[in-house]
């Protein structure tokens, strides 16, 4: 069987997850999950507060400003959200390898010792 | 407004000053000690799934899906990023999720930004990583055996997480240990059900597709017979000197 590389592996993942947070997302379940159905039912629930931080938070609450309709809100926030995070991940790893190689590195897999 | 947005995550005003203080120390140290070892880690292949994987948890995070009476649960990644990049990577995956949310998404507090690192990405999938790799170390599973360890492991990453947030509640006076911890670890006793469900499908997939991008380097590209790592031979069986 022929590999697959990992260029298309990535591709599918990301494929994946951007088609989960924008597609799927707004008809996930709105019930309480598992911590905030415990606070409430014990009563402490209404001690949660926003910090002052997130008073500035771009997509406060999974719900993309300005977006009337809550499903294409969520939607948007998911699809923008998902990239997001594969570019902050995909960018603090590249840092970090080349933040702790400060030589450069060829290409090729695994550099000789 | 009482819509609050909290999902697994805590939110500000659950923890006191003292027990996030603590909580925010040992994550950073945690997240610290990750940083430093990460280049040993980091081949060329993993700087890509480092990312898809960042994104892929994210976007499951978001999927809710119901468990019992009016609950619902939601996938938490921590086994699934351990198994595919091993303990450190995994746990630095899951801190930027958790970061991403709570500065971007307003899910999770700032404050308690160190406890939910240290529920999700250090007891969840620092830890789940160190456990898998002791499994693979010591009984050198097959595929097979491989699997289910990750979906029990998956499912004790839950059970602990929860666990962690019911004591560090309990201890900020917020609510008693025993009226917290069971109630916690029945929620999620069945939502480590799910995780463990959608981690080995995964963990499954990749394996049939490239079995060499799981960590712990036990499996190539090719074969189809695990290769149990000799003892001190993990750094070269994954390709560093």
């Amino acid at each position: 069987m022929r590999q697959v590389s990992i260029r298309i592996l990535v591709a599918l993942g990301l494929a994946l997850a951007v088609g989960l947070a924008t597609a799927v997302s707004p008809f996930a379940s709105s019930s309480p999950d598992g911590l905030e159905r415990v606070a409430e039912d014990k009563a402490f629930l209404d001690r949660g507060e926003l910090h002052g931080i997130q008073e500035q938070s771009p997509i406060p609450d999974y719900a993309f400003p300005g977006v009337e309709d809550e499903r294409l809100a969520t939607g948007l926030a998911g699809f923008v959200g998902t990239l997001a995070v594969f570019a902050i991940g995909w960018g603090l790893a590249a840092l970090l390898r080349r933040v702790r190689r400060p030589t450069s590195v060829p290409r090729s897999r695994g550099a000789p010792a | 407004m009482t819509v609050l947005p909290i999902a697994l995550h805590i939110p500000d005003g659950f923890l006191s000053a003292g027990v996030a203080a603590v909580a925010a120390v040992l994550a950073a140290l945690a997240v610290g000690i990750a940083l430093r070892v990460s280049d040993r880690e980091l081949d060329e292949s993993r700087i890509p799934m480092l990312g898809v994987l960042a994104a892929f948890i994210f976007a499951a995070q978001m999927l809710n899906f119901p468990v019992a009476g009016g609950t619902s649960g939601h996938f938490l990644g921590a086994t699934l990023a351990a198994a595919l990049l091993g303990p450190w990577l995994a746990c630095l995956v899951l801190t930027v999720v958790v970061g991403v949310q709570a500065f971007a998404f307003a899910d999770g507090g700032i404050t308690a930004l160190g406890a939910n690192v240290l529920n999700m990405g250090v007891l969840g999938a620092l830890l789940a990583g160190l456990v898998l790799g002791a499994i693979v170390r010591t009984l050198a599973p097959g595929k097979g055996a491989f699997l289910a360890s990750v979906g029990g492991v998956a499912w004790l990453a839950v059970m602990l997480g929860a666990a962690a947030t019911s004591i560090e509640l309990a201890i900020s006076e917020t609510v008693p240990l025993a009226t917290v911890l069971p109630a916690m670890l029945g929620v999620h006793a069945l939502i480590g059900l799910g995780e463990a469900a959608i981690t080995v499908a995964a963990v499954a997939a990749v394996l049939a597709l490239r079995p060499d991008l799981v960590a712990f380097g036990i499996w190539e590209p090719t074969s189809q017979v695990p290769v149990a790592p000799e003892p001190g031979s993990t750094a070269t069986a994954r390709g560093a000197s």
